[in-house]
């Protein structure tokens, strides 16, 4: 469609460099109210928002499945089942249905985040050394004191893991709402796109992949702050 | 009119849009499967390589899907090509530790009892390697195709590549929500379809698992 045009003009070999040149170099993207700053903030409390919803809904689950050993089955077709749902499709049903808005953008981000998350608290809680569990157990703590003091902590490199595939998928995939009229940095994707300004499109592109950049420098130093060093060198 | 039937502006029937959407994104996944074979072998043999091999395809999976078309289509022009690629290169985030995770699941009794048989290194890797590897490979294996036909979706948003996304788009345009549900409804049973089918397809290959199937792979 827009795009067809786009792909004639740009159809020549094209330095990207150059386009990313242009956009840094550009005042109007670094001043005023439509500024990246700006567009960045939004991109980042979408992701915070979402990443936090689904980190609500899936860590106690995976930690009750997890603990308890039951339910791997449900956890598996619960993953699939969401997986399976189309986030680009179900963010342009919601908006239509109702209206520009967050909750519309916010559903499919959290359907998109819950997968990992659940996931990988499943599977970190189930891979804990029953030996440690039996230990502890043998300590005479009782279940909750098992999973917050034992289990927990030594599945935190997988969460850790689950928690950061999550919060990328949302920064990659949050660009798509400016497709439905919403901010964040999709806005110069989708915006350049429209206007055949490649330039926009670059720079967007760029800004976004390094923010994804930033968020798995951020886990990088979180697992370190967070996990016990006894268990880092294993 | 059944609500199979498309209006004619969508450009290709229903049949069509299944067919272009297994096609790229079940291509993308074997294509990224070819790759990963090589590497993840590596990895699990040179074990240093591991981690920055995982880091580049994790930097790679991060650069957003609808960038990746747009900024493809100035070196693959508007095909089906230019959606296929990024596909491949997620798909791989999740394929090499399948294959890193399966290779080492390969007793080292296994491999020297192959090897006091006088299995050569490419019989070896065929007949004993390659199959006991295969449990963990498919649960990546079909993760990866789940994501890539949902992720194929947003390559309706760049022209008409996006399989069933292309119906999102139309239906977008023209108000026609009827195209959205049936778009959304359809890729959700396309997917599980295929997951269900690779599936299959891992215990026929591995008889000896039966009801095993490796699904703990997916912290990724």
């Amino acid at each position: 469609m827009v795009a067809r045009a786009l792909g004639k003009k740009a159809g020549r070999a094209v330095n990207l460099l150059n386009y990313l040149n242009s956009f840094l170099h550009d005042p109007a993207y670094w001043h005023g109210q439509d500024s990246v700053w700006q567009r960045l903030l939004q991109h980042c409390e979408y992701t915070g928002i979402a990443l936090l919803a689904a980190a609500v809904l899936a860590f106690p689950l995976g930690c009750l499945t997890g603990h308890t050993g039951r339910g791997g089955p449900l956890v598996s077709v619960l993953a699939t089942a969401a997986r399976a749902l189309p986030t680009f499709g179900l963010l342009v049903l919601l908006t239509v249905l109702m209206g520009i808005g967050f909750l519309p953008v916010a559903v499919p981000l959290v359907a998109l985040a819950v997968p990992p998350i659940l996931l990988a608290t499943h599977v970190g809680i189930r891979g804990v050394d029953p030996a440690a569990v039996d230990a502890a157990r043998g300590l005479g703590m009782r279940p909750m004191q098992i999973l917050l003091q034992v289990e927990i902590p030594a599945a935190l490199p997988s969460i850790l893991n689950g928690l950061r595939s999550a919060a990328v998928q949302i920064v990659a995939t949050a660009t798509i709402a400016a497709y439905v009229s919403f901010g964040g940095l999709g806005r110069y994707i989708v915006d350049g796109l429209s206007e055949y300004d490649y330039v926009q499109v670059v720079g967007g592109a760029v800004l976004v992949a390094l923010l994804s950049i930033a968020v798995l420098g951020l886990f990088a130093v979180l697992k370190r702050v967070v996990v016990s060093p006894g268990i880092r060198a294993r | 009119m059944s609500i199979f039937d498309l209006p004619s502006y969508v450009g290709s029937s229903f049949p069509g849009l299944i067919a272009t959407q297994l096609e790229v994104s079940l291509g993308a996944v074997a294509a990224g499967l070819v790759l990963a074979l090589p590497i993840g072998q590596a990895c699990a043999r040179w074990p240093k390589l591991y981690p920055p091999v995982l880091s580049v395809a994790t930097v790679a999976y991060s650069i957003p899907s609808l960038a990746f078309f747009v900024l493809l289509i100035a070196y693959t022009g508007l095909t089906e090509t230019t959606v296929l690629i990024p596909l491949m290169i997620y798909s791989l985030v999740l394929l090499i530790p399948g294959v890193v995770d399966g290779v080492r699941a390969v007793p080292p009794e296994v491999r020297l009892s192959a090897d006091a048989m006088g299995f050569g290194p490419a019989r070896r890797y065929l007949q004993v390697e390659l199959p006991i590897a295969v449990p963990a490979i498919m649960a990546s294996v079909r993760i990866a195709a789940v994501s890539s036909i949902s992720l194929m979706s947003v390559g309706g948003v760049i022209g008409n590549y996006g399989g069933f996304g292309d119906l999102v788009s139309w239906g977008l345009h023209e108000n026609k929500i009827r195209l959205i549900w049936l778009a959304i409804a359809s890729l959700a049973v396309l997917a599980m379809l295929c997951d269900g089918a690779l599936l299959l397809l891992q215990r026929t290959l591995t008889p000896w698992s039966r009801g095993r199937s490796g699904r703990k792979r997916a912290a990724q």
